[in-house]
């Protein structure tokens, strides 16, 4: 394992330090944000961004650095929102033990299913990863022992919960934990790439076969970087329950994981800190979007370009749409207007 | 006996409405080696494009305004996914992943944009009232739209094979689902056959949208997408690029569904033919007709 | 007189620079053979003069541009192919492989009838079920269907028994005397019964130009740059 390069950490400490502070900060930034940074609506958007920040560059880590295309990340993530918000509410365990039980399923869920599905590649791939997860959704509607709530959700039981974390006037916790997430996720991600496997994960993204040819085997690799992307995905759905206080089902939808694909492009996948701030930008924009709706300046426009804009997803189809056009290598590629190498070698594994 | 017949015929109808979707899934996978997520919005398009029209026809009597919405809701979905291939697919000529992604972006944008324009509650969509009684076969009493889906379905089952084998159009689609590049080596420009494809596949989309406001009564944003699944799903077992293998698979996957439904417990027979899928890839990772990319 | 000029093309594909700046002619009639090892870039210098690989260069066809072209342009352009694999469509007929290559308004049928009458007969059988020497008539019978200014053709006794190679190389023969060819091949006893010209390929070079009796006829010559031996005579 290399050592990390301290330059190259300092960024991110920066970053993340920096943004350990907005709880204390009474700053109003108009028209980003409704209220000041301190209060409880603006922290739990902030939260939320952060929390698919992270769950879009654990997205990343299979997609554009180990080159797999996946149409179910979303199951392991709603796994953590409701494997957890069960244990809690519906067999009454103790927070402990449920976080350890979930952190379980996070591991050996993916370690099982990845393991079918990754007997095949490309495109079959692909379907496997969406027909386990549209599984998944359809179990979660089929509300088996009434444990999940089907269509209607579940509540999270509160008073299972650490106090610190219950309450209106504890959002700047829930904050910190989100933030807590999204650097542990970044720091795991940083580490595992520039680790051995993980060079090993970027090179089969580069060339399976000469992978196989150095008398490695690709399978075990992608295996692991499936789990440990599935894991961190897991956990962020803990957070995000934690954020919301229950779980819904639009997080088991296909849907669901198309947008985090539309995260990860637009904020550049394969770099850095693209996922990240795609994420970031993606869940900050669809909130943002929805509140100006109701604003003064979008309902005095004439209702030809009213009404579209009021859908969030619009705004975000379309923008999605002009960066896959103009921009295919993300926000994070800006200077760089060619077509990066990931997408390239994406659309090689796809035609295998 | 007489539920498994309903069921069966029930299965077909749906059978039906998956094969037309996709059909033109598969067809533009083949030829074009494009994952259109967009088809769904072909098929939503299709079928508000429907309401509307009969919305707006309210004083004429309801066969020829139910006929008429039908024809403007194929018009509309085969003029819009001709459209789409031409300024979204076409000027990303050979990147097939940056094709595949604008699907998902329009995908995205249609649905946001119909739920804006008339709201996420479902709209009843008017049919001929034969098409909601029944007619007994067996001692079953089936709703008469199943016929409708079922005669459909065959008649562009027929259409689009004699289109296939006798024209010349069809023709290059056959070489070019085989190999693209030779045939543009023999001096053909295989984008209008590419934009000519996808104007199929909306058509065709566009009329499972009809008939989906048939067999549901209603119409919503997220018919398209819901359905979109299943398409996906019956394309990949029946073969990418193969038009018996998707007609096989959709018949297979629409009577598996109503039998596990019915038979095992609800909501199993949806669970059944998601599991088909896997096992299907896992044992064939070509699909059953042994054509993919 | 010159009909077809390439000049210093260059083909990167992936990390490999496949070809270095090649340069070369090909006289108007006759054949003129690109020889040279396996894997020297001769299928890649044919897929670029077909723009189906991206090269930088200049490639002229009777003085009009060919680099940068779309494909189907090129043909149009009077280019015939006869690809290395054959290429033709499974799952088609043969009468349906060669109506899809028909362009001009009146397609050679008379000739490509004579020349292989074989596929007359067969002309209702999947292409997928013929033989390999089957296919490779159909391959050719494509490419002669049009007029074409020069025909591109790619190892086309590949894998061939003997007596096919000897009806390959007459109907090659035959249709030298209508068309200009560019003909790569590893056949050595082909190539000295139908070439007049040669270029000869190494690593991404040209490294040889001239007529091709000379260069057959000089035997140590061709083992250094041909490898080992020379193949069996047609």
């Amino acid at each position: 394992m290399r050592r990390f390069a301290v330059k190259q950490a300092l960024v991110p400490l920066a970053v993340f330090g920096a943004l350990a502070f907005v709880p204390k900060l009474t700053v109003d930034i108009p028209y980003v944000f409704q209220s000041s940074l301190d209060t409880p609506g603006t922290l739990q958007l902030l939260a939320l961004c952060l929390v698919f920040g992270g769950l879009a560059l654990t997205y990343d880590l299979i997609f554009g650095f180990t080159g797999l295309l996946s149409f179910g990340h979303a199951l392991y993530f709603a796994a953590g929102v409701y494997v957890e918000c069960i244990a809690l509410t519906k067999w009454h365990w103790g927070f402990l033990p449920s976080l350890a039980f979930t952190a379980l399923v996070g591991i050996l869920l993916p370690l099982v299913l990845g393991a079918v599905s990754l007997r095949v590649g490309g495109i079959a791939f692909a379907m496997v990863t969406l027909a386990f997860a549209q599984a998944g959704s359809i179990l979660v509607f089929k509300n088996p022992h009434k444990w999940t709530g089907g269509e209607e959700g579940l509540g999270t039981d509160y008073t299972k919960l650490p106090a610190a974390l219950v309450g209106i006037f504890n959002t700047k916790n829930l904050y910190w934990v989100a933030l807590a997430y999204a650097a542990a996720v970044f720091a795991i991600v940083q580490w595992a790439v520039s680790s051995s496997p993980g060079h090993i994960w970027q090179a089969i993204r580069e060339n399976e076969l000469r992978v196989e040819v150095l008398g490695l085997r690709p399978y075990a690799y992608k295996l692991m970087s499936f789990v440990l992307a599935s894991f961190l995905a897991t956990a962020g759905g803990v957070v995000y329950l934690l954020l919301l206080g229950g779980a819904t089902t639009d997080v088991t939808t296909a849907n669901f994981t198309l947008t985090l694909l539309v995260m990860v492009v637009i904020g550049g996948t394969g770099t850095r800190w693209g996922a990240l701030l795609g994420g970031v930008l993606y869940t900050w924009a669809n909130q943002r979007l929805g509140d100006a709706s109701g604003s003064h300046a979008v309902s005095s426009l004439p209702s030809v370009l009213r009404t579209p804009l009021e859908q969030p997803l619009f705004v975000l189809g379309v923008l999605f749409i002009l960066v896959v056009f103009f921009v295919p290598g993300g926000l994070a590629r800006i200077g760089r207007l060619r077509r990066p190498r990931t997408l390239q070698r994406l659309q090689e594994a796809m035609q295998r | 006996m007489s539920t498994f017949v309903l069921l069966s015929i029930t299965g077909l109808g749906l059978g039906a409405m998956y094969f037309l979707i996709a059909s033109g899934l598969s067809l533009i996978y083949g030829l074009m080696g494009v994952l259109n997520f967009a088809h769904g919005a072909f098929l939503t398009v299709g079928a508000y494009a429907m309401w509307f029209t009969e919305s707006k026809l309210g004083g004429v009597p309801l066969l020829p305004r139910f006929l008429l919405g039908a024809i403007a809701g194929l018009a509309v979905g085969g003029v819009f996914a001709a459209l789409v291939e031409l300024f979204l697919i076409r000027p990303l000529y050979r990147r097939h992943i940056e094709q595949v992604l604008v699907t998902v972006g329009l995908a995205l944008a249609t649905v946001a944009l119909v739920t804006a324009i008339w709201g996420n509650d479902a709209r009843t969509v008017a049919a001929p009232g034969w098409l909601g009684r029944t007619t007994t076969v067996v001692g079953a009493h089936i709703p008469n739209d199943r016929w409708v889906e079922i005669v459909t379905a065959l008649v562009v089952l027929l259409a689009l094979n004699a289109f296939l084998r006798r024209t010349r159009y069809g023709l290059i689609i056959r070489a070019g689902v085989e190999n693209r590049s030779m045939v543009t080596a023999l001096g053909i420009d295989v984008r209008r056959a590419f934009t000519l494809v996808f104007a199929l596949g909306g058509i065709a989309a566009a009329i499972a949208g009809v008939l989906s406001n048939v067999y549901f009564g209603t119409i919503d944003p997220q018919r398209g997408t819901s359905l979109l699944i299943f398409a996906f799903i019956v394309v990949v077992i029946g073969g990418l690029g193969s038009l018996r293998g998707t007609a096989a698979s959709a018949v297979v996957v629409g009577l598996v569904q109503q039998y596990a439904n019915y038979y095992a417990s609800s909501g199993l027979g949806d669970l059944s033919v998601v599991l088909l899928l896997g096992i299907v890839l896992l044992a064939r990772p070509r699909g059953l007709s042994g054509s993919f990319a | 007189m010159s009909l077809l000029s390439v000049g210093d093309l260059h083909v990167h594909l992936g990390e490999s620079h496949i070809l270095q700046g090649i340069s070369f002619d090909v006289a108007e009639g006759g054949v003129t053979a690109l020889l040279g090892r396996n894997g020297v870039g001769k299928t890649t210098t044919l897929r670029a003069l077909m723009g189906l690989v991206a090269g930088a260069g200049t490639i002229e066809l009777d003085g009009v541009q060919l680099s940068g072209k779309p494909t189907h342009k090129i043909v149009r352009l009077g280019v015939g192919y006869v690809p290395e694999d054959r290429d033709v469509f499974a799952g088609l007929t043969v009468d349906e492989n060669l109506r899809l290559a028909e362009r001009d308004s009146e397609p050679r049928y008379e000739l490509v009838y004579e020349l292989f009458p074989e596929l007359k007969e067969r002309g209702k059988q999947a292409a997928g079920t013929l033989s390999g020497g089957q296919q490779q008539m159909v391959a050719i019978a494509r490419a002669l269907l049009n007029d074409n200014r020069v025909l591109l053709v790619d190892e086309p006794t590949k894998g061939l028994a003997p007596l096919l190679v000897t009806e390959v190389a007459r109907v090659l023969e035959r249709v030298s005397e209508l068309t200009t060819v560019l003909l790569v091949e590893q056949n050595l006893g082909v190539v000295a019964r139908v070439a007049r010209d040669a270029v000869v390929l190494d690593t991404g070079r040209v490294v040889h130009i001239g007529p091709a009796k000379e260069l057959l006829a000089d035997r140590p010559m061709v083992h250094r740059m041909l490898g080992v031996g020379s193949a069996a005579a047609a």
